[in-house]
């Protein structure tokens, strides 16, 4: 099934009438699942009529897999539930932690990449997949500190994941360009080097500029359109690694649909003569 | 190898999720070369913004009366005081009313607290998980004696409330409407009731003797004695019209017969 899906859109609640009815050739959607944690009511039946009519993808933003401490149970079981409702033909969590001592920051927060962090995300990750009984891909995150203690650089820190627990990656081109710039380091290097066959996903979103240090800070605020240097990165990225599901992600200051639908037709576009390649 | 920083991940989780809400130069040394980049502040802001903003989304009604800016200070204040402990945002500020129970910039609206109750038991409502809703039509023709020996099971989505010292259900309601509340509101108690049926969360003004009496279906009392407990604080409550009010509100889920009662 996820050889035909192409590009996917964010489903956002004000734009679920559009995209009931949207009709597009390997449309799919995107949401995120701790909005859909409930016992019961509307926002399941919503998501059960998205269903019908599209494939859904699971983005998790609060597993908290680089917190030194195991997934709560809770939440697993939770997650398992929505996922045997909707079965989604993607499932993704971030390489970053949010949840610490009981204290949710909504936020996806940095670490040192130590072989300690390894061990306990390759813990964590396999806790993950058992409870959930599948395969997650995992989002290589936006950087914008400068962090001493790393053992490992994040692409092989990455591969080390997939080597160690059968994951796969989602990579996020949008936060390689804002990490590259932030950090200092060549973007189209990092997306050549990235371990292309575990890729399951692809994201591509908008970024802002630091609003006291502008170009120097670049934030991944998925407040605006993707931008031309992160589809030439995209466009680079495909042509090596061959087609992968990719998602615009819009998550503020939100356009009307079908300025959203548009973007996801470019995708679409890049990415059909990759399939008929590979066909 | 060495670690540069020498840390281990928890300690620097503990210092870094300590940061986040600490001054400045109260940042534990471990983790003060990270805080002193101008860049931290995206952690910092996004931290406290997403929080704000998922009080603000979850207590739209109160926004509405206090104004965002001073609903947006107040939750600040809250924020520092407690932070969400589940990623599900929706449920972050069950002890929000309780906070502006005691907030002092609140202490001219009194009933503010009440209309965040409210708020809350529209979330609740809304999320609750599915259940049937019994008709007045359930009752009709039931033997009145096996009726009073019966429990009247309340709707997992029903909600209610007794206010005794503010119209707070009128208030949340106009602001929940986004309407103006009329300013010849009578000061007094009320209740309020919320339901939902299927999707949509619906509410009604119930009076006092409505909620002891769904206060008592809900400690599992019979409805003879529920609609005692009724009487006790309104004896001139009918109460044939106050369950078909309730129940045509969609308060009860099922009528639970007791098995050692005649069938």
């Amino acid at each position: 099934m996820i050889s035909t899906l192409t590009a996917g859109l964010g489903l956002k609640p004000q734009h679920y009438d559009e995209a009931l009815a949207c009709p597009a050739a390997g449309l799919w959607f995107e949401v995120h699942p701790e909005n859909y944690l409930v016992d019961g009511g509307p926002r399941l039946r919503w998501l059960d009529a998205i269903r019908e009519r599209h494939p859904i993808s699971l983005h998790g933003v609060a597993l908290s897999l680089a917190a030194d401490t195991a997934p709560d149970p809770e939440h697993l079981r939770r997650m398992r539930q929505l996922a045997q409702r909707i079965e989604p033909v993607l499932l993704s969590e971030h390489l970053a932690w949010s949840t610490w001592r009981g204290a949710y920051h909504p936020d996806l927060l940095p670490f040192p990449r130590t072989n300690e962090a390894l061990a306990r995300i390759v813990g964590n990750i396999d806790a993950t997949q058992t409870a959930l009984g599948r395969r997650i891909a995992i989002e290589n995150p936006s950087h914008y500190l400068r962090l001493t203690g790393h053992e490992w650089d994040e692409i092989p820190f990455l591969d080390e994941l997939v080597q160690r627990t059968g994951c796969g990656l989602l990579l996020d081109v949008n936060n390689v360009h804002v990490s590259a710039n932030n950090l200092g380091f060549d973007a189209a290097a990092y997306i050549d080097a990235f371990p292309g066959a575990a890729v399951m996903e692809i994201h591509l979103a908008g970024h802002s500029r630091d609003p006291a240090l502008g170009d120097a800070l670049l934030v991944d605020s998925h407040d605006a359109p993707v931008s031309e240097p992160v589809w030439a990165l995209y466009e680079r990225l495909i042509a090596r690694i061959g087609p992968r599901p990719t998602l615009i992600e819009r998550d503020d200051r939100l356009p009307p649909f079908e300025v959203l639908r548009a973007e996801r037709e470019r995708a679409h576009h890049a990415l059909v003569p990759a399939l008929a390649e590979v066909a | 190898m060495h670690v540069g920083s020498g840390m281990s991940l928890a300690s620097f989780e503990d210092a870094f999720a300590h940061a986040l809400f600490a001054a400045p130069g109260e940042a534990d040394p471990a983790v003060a070369d990270l805080v002193a980049q101008p860049a931290f502040a995206v952690y910092r802001n996004t931290v406290m913004k997403s929080c704000i903003d998922a009080l603000q989304a979850n207590f739209p009604a109160v926004t509405r009366l206090v104004g965002e800016e001073w609903f947006r200070a107040a939750a600040a204040e809250y924020v520092a005081q407690e932070r969400p402990n589940t990623p599900s945002l929706q449920d972050y500020g069950t002890t929000f009313a309780a906070f502006l129970a005691d907030f002092a910039p609140a202490a001219e609206l009194p009933c503010l607290a009440d209309v965040a109750r409210l708020d809350r038991f529209w979330i609740e409502s809304h999320r609750s998980v599915d259940a049937p809703v019994l008709d007045v039509t359930g009752l009709v023709g039931a033997d009145p004696g096996v009726l009073a020996g019966a429990v009247l099971v309340p709707h997992p989505a029903a909600r209610w409330a007794w206010f005794p010292d503010s119209p707070a259900y009128s208030i949340w309601r106009d602001n929940r409407a986004r309407e103006t509340a009329g300013g010849d509101l009578p000061w007094r108690g009320e209740g309020a009731l919320l339901t939902r049926r299927a999707d949509v969360v619906e509410w009604i003004g119930i009076d006092h003797a409505a909620c002891r009496f769904l206060d008592a279906c809900a400690a599992g009392r019979s409805v003879a004695l529920a609609i005692h407990a009724a009487l006790d604080v309104d004896a001139g409550v009918n109460p044939a019209r106050m369950i078909a009010t309730l129940l045509h509100a969609g308060a009860a889920t099922r009528l639970n017969v007791p098995i050692d009662q005649p069938a």
